[in-house]
């Protein structure tokens, strides 16, 4: 059977997850392979939300909030924009290829670009093929 | 009332935590009146064999300091286990992985190939590792099996009490001490520190955090008054449990962690990625990227003592 990627999607409330839903009702075709979660703002992603994602077997994480300058909370996107290059850096380091976290920012009226983004991470993960580990036991 | 039975141990570790039940100085007779001691392997001629011959459930308490890394320090936390009421997990190490954790980035293998091929040091043109296993003329010789991954010893064993540190402070293990000779110990799982995070109880002065330029240790002179992170000096307080008593921010020196993620934190790592990047005065890429450059080491400067005990747990090992 082919490896289909689950990533896990933290979506803003304000826009992204919008946007989203505007891919939904606009009937726009893409990957079925991210399962959505909403969160107010994509400050509100905790690196802990990440590693607990892969913890519990997600293939890829997408963090989508509000473009630079439009977040609902003025800031949130920008601490957001901060945080995810520094926890790549360090998921490097435990053996995490970094393509399989992706931050992007997607407006509410952009259901077309959510769609492609989609798109394009789940093509990148299904090539870097399942996140699987040893077993985490002592000898492993 | 019967003396209480303790007992000491120490597996991966440094140490240090031994040292540590020592600098409560004269408080030790204190220690030897209320308790007679069944094993300590640093200090007394007590064997293995001994704890084996004794009944289960017979030690009152056990202080286990260091991680396990190997199958004798396995076989030795269950035995101990078995023959303890009370079982402490005792200082970082064994709280949380410590030091000898960070062995986690690695493997047997690569450790193997370091310590005892490539080291400059090595004469070892034979390339002699360490087996579990030998065959010599006399018959078969036996070593512990060396893991690929350090362990907690909640990890190995059902673990009573949490006691942090790297070592753990006198006031903390006096604490326990006195916990157990009045017989009041605290709720299980309790860890013996405070519950709230270094900053918290730290007595700098602070004011707004935003930082544009991260420095290591040595490449600057702390104000011996100020923040260290508002100096752009990694602290890990945001993220670590308070009650050792700033033991390193009255030296002058950052926190490095070893108290470990405070009540309701699961992944200290995390939370210092998020508290170090949100103070970062960073917002064109070009910034980003420059904090991102700065912080040189974030796995090994955020988990110093906590990787075993993180969500992740270790670098990954592919199948």
């Amino acid at each position: 059977m082919s490896f289909e990627p689950k990533i896990v999607g933290l979506l803003c409330n304000w826009c992204s997850y919008q946007g989203a839903d505007l891919a939904g009702t606009s009937r726009v075709k893409y990957a079925p392979n991210v399962r959505i979660v909403r969160v107010m703002c994509s400050g509100r992603v905790e690196p802990t939300f990440v590693l607990k994602a892969f913890q519990s077997g997600a293939d890829g994480v997408l963090v989508c909030g509000c473009h630079i300058g439009d977040c609902h909370y003025v800031d949130g996107n920008r601490k957001a924009a901060r945080r995810i290059p520094l926890l790549k850096k360090m998921l490097t380091q435990l053996g995490i290829e970094e393509e399989r976290v992706r931050l992007d920012w997607v407006s509410a009226s952009e259901g077309g670009r959510f769609a492609s983004i989609v798109n394009e991470m789940t093509e990148q993960v299904r090539k870097l093929g399942p996140f699987s580990r040893k077993d985490e036991g002592k000898n492993g | 009332m019967a003396k209480l039975k303790l007992a000491l141990y120490w597996s991966a570790s440094c140490g240090g935590c031994d040292v540590a039940v020592l600098d409560t100085n004269e408080k030790i007779l204190d220690i030897a009146n209320i308790a007679d001691i069944v094993l300590w392997p640093i200090a007394l001629d007590f064997k293995y064999h001994h704890v084996e011959a004794m009944s289960d459930k017979s030690i009152d308490v056990c202080l286990f300091n260091g991680a396990v890394r190997n199958s004798e320090q396995e076989k030795i936390a269950k035995l101990l286990r078995a023959k303890s009421k009370v079982m402490v997990a005792f200082g970082a190490c064994a709280c949380f992985g410590g030091i000898p954790a960070l062995g986690n980035f690695t493997d047997r293998t690569e450790i193997f190939e370091r310590a005892y091929i490539e080291a400059p040091s090595n004469d070892n043109s034979d390339k002699t590792l360490p087996m579990t296993l030998t065959q010599v003329a006399e018959g078969e010789l036996e070593l512990p099996e060396f893991f690929d991954t350090v362990l907690t010893l909640a990890q190995v064993v059902d673990v009573e009490y949490f006691l942090p540190g790297c070592p753990p402070p006198v006031d903390l293990i006096l604490k326990v001490v006195d916990a157990m000779a009045t017989g009041q110990l605290p709720p299980v799982g309790s860890v013996i520190a405070s519950d709230k995070t270094l900053c918290d109880e730290c007595d700098r002065i602070k004011e707004e955090k935003s930082i544009s330029k991260i420095y290591r240790p040595h490449q600057i002179i702390p104000d011996d008054k100020k923040c260290f992170l508002e100096q752009g000096i990694i602290c890990c307080g945001p993220a670590t449990r308070g009650g050792c008593g700033l033991r390193c921010i009255k030296a002058n020196m950052p926190c490095r962690g070893c108290f470990g993620p405070p009540a309701g934190i699961v992944d200290q790592g995390a939370k210092l990625v998020s508290a170090i990047a949100s103070i970062y005065n960073a917002d064109s890429e070009e910034e980003i990227s420059r904090m991102v450059e700065e912080i040189v080491d974030p796995a090994g400067t955020f988990y110093r003592f906590g990787l075993a005990d993180s969500l992740l747990k270790r670098k990954r090992l592919t199948p």
